[in-house]
């Protein structure tokens, strides 16, 4: 991980918030304190214009026409597969297909790749942190071809995985290890370079579930040297609808198609077709152009900004976080890595005796806003013996001043939890 | 009052922390299991029946505040009630959370249910308030359904 960036200069995020018009509105009054990041992110200015610009100036269709629109339609969509290669490392374009979000690439993976390549008795390893997106596909690919699914477990609250395990877990029937780089309900920054590695040992390919990691790390798959790697463009500055799945390029090559339509073949005969090439083979149907477009506009302001930056000054938010949340609130608990070079800029905690739903509710009337629930992680929080946790997720534009605001709202309910007494009769 | 100690009244916090009728009665006719995927709550709700009466009623899970005080009030309302009276009351409350009647229309077995009209305002969390509610009227029309003991599951969908 590098970690080099904490030397350098901050974010100026006072010029960050500028850019981000949502950030000056109110919420039941007050200020918004958008803490909810991991869900979604805030969108910026060049982002917004550039939805609008295209629907005036340049709508059309792509892959298609011949006309002067279409063309350019097609310049720019391409323009932005560029700039998603070069930003997670990825030498061809070709090898990076647009999906509709991470969910929808690692069910690609699961219907092109798993139910051709696994047979009965062979083994899927997952962790036991992983989001629903990122179990229930494989859960479903086991089940159509008779092949098992394996777990590595998770310690405890600190929510590390439990590498001594791997050894033992991944044997000659591991066919595939898919796995989150960083946990959205925990923070956690995965190994995954590591696992690739043991991964390969033992045959097996590993897909990166990158929905967490790719917004707010620098992530290149050379680095990791993972076979598929997964990720959203709405968590990262970018609009919802567009996902990624990049894979090396021979196993997208070896693999069948995910859904059929236009643009995603070659021929079409009356009881048969043949393919087109990469990345269009996989992208059937007229795509999300303008997305796909405005992502390439949000990688860009990321860039500019550059992810080491970036990874540094969420390190320190979630140390300032943490630290404050401890000093206010001996009681409450904390779920995620103690140690913030192991963690993403993602802070779950419950306090005893609330209720996150209530936590939640409670918050959100001071304009704060932030995650409660399950975070579609339910085996983690069935492991926790847990409805739910409490999650503040932070981003480029957070400030400490933000965390100082939640910590004002947690203690209010605090008070209006633990202290009746003092609560005005209705 | 500000919105959140309208939402959070003292009655509400206080079945919260110290839930009446809290457990399982033994030998019920009715034993159901309300669920609410959306947010985890969940409660085992079991009564004794006799002669079309609910002799006794108690519920136990884990929840929101709101979820399970709304289940500790609707046990104190309706124990002791005949069934009839009871699914009346359990409408009466309904038409509260879900309609446009407010809590003075509530009739005076549910004169403590009025403090949660303040949920009204956060939509999302009215199935909290309706869990308890919707799970016992399951459990009652199966038990007239059947007339024998019935065990079941409610998904508050």
């Amino acid at each position: 991980m590098p970690q080099n960036g904490l030397k350098k200069e901050p974010l100026d995020v006072q010029k960050i918030r500028k850019d981000f018009p949502i950030l000056s509105r109110k919420v039941h009054g007050q200020p918004l304190v958008y803490l909810d990041n991991a869900a979604t992110t805030q969108k910026p200015l060049p982002l917004i214009c550039a939805l609008t610009t295209y629907y005036q100036l340049n709508n059309a269709n792509v892959h298609r026409g011949v006309h002067t629109l279409s063309e350019e339609a097609t310049a720019q969509m391409e323009e932005a597969r560029g700039k998603v290669a070069k930003f997670i490392g990825a030498e061809d374009p070709a090898t990076v297909i647009f999906t509709r979000n991470t969910t929808e690439s690692i069910n690609l993976v699961a219907f092109s790749w798993a139910r051709k390549n696994l047979k009965e008795g062979d083994e899927i390893l997952l962790t036991e942190m992983e989001h629903h997106s990122n179990l229930v596909p494989w859960q479903l690919a086991a089940k159509a071809v008779g092949a098992k699914l394996r777990f590595i477990p998770v310690t405890g609250h600190e929510g590390l995985l439990d590498l001594s395990q791997v050894s033992k877990l991944l044997t000659d029937k591991t066919k595939l290890v898919a796995i989150t780089h960083m946990s959205n309900a925990l923070g956690t920054i995965n190994p995954v370079k590591e696992l690739a590695k043991a991964a390969h040992a033992a045959g097996a390919l590993i897909l990166v579930d990158g929905a967490q990691s790719v917004p707010h790390l620098p992530v290149r798959v050379k680095d990791l040297d993972c076979d598929f790697l997964a990720f959203s463009a709405h968590k990262m500055l970018g609009p919802t609808g567009v996902g990624v799945l990049w894979a090396r390029r021979e196993i997208l090559e070896a693999m069948d198609p995910f859904l059929g339509g236009g643009d995603m073949i070659s021929q079409v005969w009356k009881d048969h077709a043949t393919w087109n090439e990469l990345p269009y083979k996989f992208e059937a149907g007229t795509p999300n152009i303008t997305g796909a477009i405005a992502f390439g506009v949000a990688i860009d302001y990321l860039e500019e900004i550059g992810m080491e930056k970036i990874r540094a000054h969420e390190m320190e938010l979630a140390g300032y976080a943490l630290t404050a949340l401890k000093d206010n609130f001996p009681r409450m608990v904390l779920y995620g890595p103690a140690d913030v070079a192991l963690r993403g800029g993602v802070v779950s905690f419950n306090l005893p005796g609330v209720h996150p739903h209530d936590v939640g509710t409670i918050v959100d009337q001071d304009g704060v806003a932030i995650r409660v629930g399950h975070h579609c992680c339910q085996v983690l929080m069935k492991k926790f013996d847990i409805a739910g946790t409490a999650r503040a997720s932070f981003y480029i534009y957070n400030e400490p001043r933000e965390v100082d605001a939640l910590i004002r709202s947690l203690q209010k309910v605090e008070r209006l939890f633990k202290a009746p007494a003092s609560l005005p009769v209705p | 009052m500000t919105d959140i100690d309208d939402l959070y009244r003292d009655v509400i916090l206080d079945h919260f922390r110290n839930p009446r009728n809290h457990g399982r009665v033994t030998d019920p006719q009715i034993s159901v299991e309300g669920v609410n995927p959306f947010c985890g709550d969940q409660i085992q709700l079991t009564a004794k029946v006799q002669e079309g009466r609910i002799l006794d009623i108690c519920v136990e899970g884990k929840g929101c505040s709101i979820s399970q005080s709304s289940a500790s009030m609707m046990t104190e309302a309706l124990k002791g009630r005949t069934l009839a009276r009871s699914q009346e009351l359990v409408g009466q409350f309904k038409r509260m959370m879900l309609g446009n009647a407010s809590g003075e229309d509530l009739p005076e077995e549910l004169e403590d249910l009025a403090a949660l009209e303040g949920v009204k305002k956060y939509p999302v969390r009215v199935k909290c308030a309706l869990l308890a509610w919707n799970t016992v009227l399951e459990g009652i029309s199966e038990f007239e359904k059947n007339g024998t003991s019935v065990v079941k599951q409610h998904t508050e969908e």
